[in-house]
């Protein structure tokens, strides 16, 4: 009985001691190779937990989500051209109003999408992802087509480069997190749950289920979008096919799935595996996109050897040494 | 004046009449038995009065107001919950979880509360200590016995206290002794003020437990009344043996 207060306290000491580390690493390895990986590393957290609060909690997988990070980063960018606002840090006050664009699209695409349930919901997402591809692509005169959109330049230089993005992208991520735990303590999330589990069942219960199923997926693609508009003003100019790739969105997903499926912390343990190991293999072997071999053997991995991802994998085997443990115990005179 | 009344209710699934033209009166307070031979219409009568088939012709009206055209979730929110004929809980939920999803509040103050209020997760404790289920609590309702299931499944449907509740089978695949139980608890919360409407083929189990007794026949009501003379009447008699 005593135990479980002693796993809160390493729990939240845990937590502690990572944000903590998060807030010095600037401090501690000021170097642009070191940030640059942290800022890719915390989208990534970003993206694969605000991707959870949609595909983990409701169990609707969406491999379309690459098209509201596209989208956010658009948005951005549209907004600073139109404004005529010049690099520095007020683009990143600008950060939440693509964050609602992305949301107000998400209303519009969920409404159709959340129709379909399991695969075909899957395709739909897919097709939505690809679709908003093309209009990238041949509204020449909005997003500037094949050529691509430029943000406005930041002013920062030398190794000061990364550090503004890299706490922006830290309190995106923390906003996730901090969304994501909310949800799931919540009523809420608790009907988003009973729908991953079962939808019929959840209705015959009073859960509003195309309410709630709409509203984990306008938070989740708002955010998305919100970290799209950072990477946009970070990677400076944005080409359709980069910001509204497909290998973003599976990547989130991938992540989510590595670390634990509608856990708070296994997408942030997904991507903290995945990402800087994708970003070590580009460093040292080039373009050679050697990180989809990665990505596919950890994915078949996964698969065959933990289903449900590290966290819960991990959570049953103590529950098992624990429960192992009490019964030894209890035979012992 | 009924808690529920369907008139005139018809359903086809292509070129099946599943329910035709079908009237039912359901009282409040009592525990109706509403029976008949595989394919009568039982099940899609409780499909159409919670909302999960959209019907062709009629009207349901529960408290004297319409509801046909509901979702299942509005109509639970109305006051009707139901159970599932194979018993249908939420797996990757602890049992004590599984008590605490039913909504019968909407809008922002769903979204908004707490998962387990307080008062929520000890009304939730009654419940499974009620059912003899406490001992479950904290285990995954997909690791459950297939009775434990049948319990909790009812302890959902009653957690928020609706007027009605429709049970589909609720003594399918259920042992003697837990059949007992769960008429007990059944009786229990009828007291209480809950109206029961249950499709059962057990007759022992409805006729013991059931204060009125409605039998279908092709989608139709062909007899109704108290147990006893229901098992007399010669056109029940004659859907069920075929004679």
């Amino acid at each position: 009985m005593s135990r479980l207060p002693d796993v809160r306290i390493l729990k939240g000491v845990g937590m502690l001691a990572l944000l903590a580390f998060a807030l010095a690493l600037p401090a501690i390895a000021p170097d642009s190779a070191t940030t640059n990986m942290a800022v890719f590393t915390l989208m990534y957290v970003g993206l694969a937990t605000a991707w959870n609060i949609m595909g983990g909690y409701t169990g609707y997988i969406s491999l379309g989500h690459a098209g509201f990070f596209g989208f956010g980063s658009y948005s951005l960018g549209l907004i600073l051209a139109r404004l005529g606002i010049e690099g520095g840090y007020t683009p990143f006050l600008f950060v939440p109003v693509a964050g609602v664009l992305t949301g107000l699209l998400a209303v519009g695409v969920g409404w159709f999408a959340l129709r379909t349930r399991a695969a075909t919901f899957v395709i739909v997402t897919i097709a939505f992802m690809f679709m908003l591809q093309l209009l990238a692509e041949n509204l020449i005169g909005l997003t500037g087509g094949g050529a691509g959109l430029a943000f406005p330049a930041p002013p920062w230089r030398g190794d000061f480069y990364n550090i503004p993005f890299y706490y922006t992208m830290l309190v995106l991520a923390l906003l996730a997190l901090a969304i994501s735990w909310w949800i799931r303590r919540s009523k809420f999330g608790l009907g988003l749950l009973a729908i991953r589990d079962d939808e019929d069942k959840a209705l015959a219960v009073g859960v509003p289920a195309v309410a709630f199923k709409l509203t984990a997926f306008v938070v989740s693609a708002a955010l998305v979008g919100m970290i799209g508009g950072v990477y946009g003003y970070y990677v400076t100019y944005i080409y359709p096919q980069f910001v509204i790739d497909p290998l973003i969105g599976i990547s989130m997903v991938l992540m989510v799935f590595l670390g634990g499926l509608g856990t708070i912390g296994g997408p942030v343990l997904g991507a903290l595996i995945l990402e800087p190991a994708q970003l070590w293999l580009a460093y040292n072997f080039g373009a050679s996109r050697l990180y989809l071999v990665l990505y596919a053997s950890v994915f078949l991995l996964v698969i065959l050897l933990m289903p449900r991802g590290i966290i819960p994998s991990v959570r049953e085997l103590l529950a098992k040494r624990q429960a192992a443990l009490a019964a030894r115990e209890g035979l012992t005179p | 004046m009924s808690l529920l009344e369907v008139d005139h209710l018809s359903k086809r699934f292509g070129g099946v009449v599943a329910v035709d033209d079908c009237t039912l009166a359901i009282p409040g307070g009592g525990i109706t038995g509403l029976i008949g031979p595989n394919g009568s219409g039982k099940t899609t009568i409780f499909n159409l009065i919670t909302g999960f088939i959209a019907k062709d012709q009629g009207r349901i009206t529960f408290k004297s107001q319409l509801i046909d055209g509901l979702g299942p979730d509005r109509v639970y929110e109305r006051g009707i919950g139901r159970t599932f004929q194979l018993a249908r809980i939420f797996p990757r939920l602890t049992a004590l979880e599984n008590l605490l999803v039913p909504v019968r509040r909407r809008g922002l103050r769903a979204l908004f509360s707490r998962a387990a209020r307080s008062d929520e997760r000890s009304r939730a404790m009654e419940m499974l200590d009620f059912l003899e289920i406490s001992h479950v609590a904290g285990a995954l309702g997909g690791s459950l016995s297939y009775g434990q299931r049948k319990l909790l499944e009812l302890g959902a449907v009653m957690m928020a206290e609706p007027e009605l509740v429709l049970l589909d089978e609720p003594a399918g695949g259920v042992n003697p002794a837990l059949l007992e139980r769960i008429a007990d608890r059944l009786r229990t919360l009828n007291s209480r003020g809950t109206t029961f409407l249950i499709v059962e083929h057990n007759m022992s189990f409805v006729m013991n437990l059931c204060s009125e007794v409605i039998v279908l026949h092709r989608g139709r009501q062909i007899a109704s009344g108290k147990p006893e003379a229901v098992r007399s009447d010669a056109a029940v008699l004659d859907a069920y043996l075929g004679a």
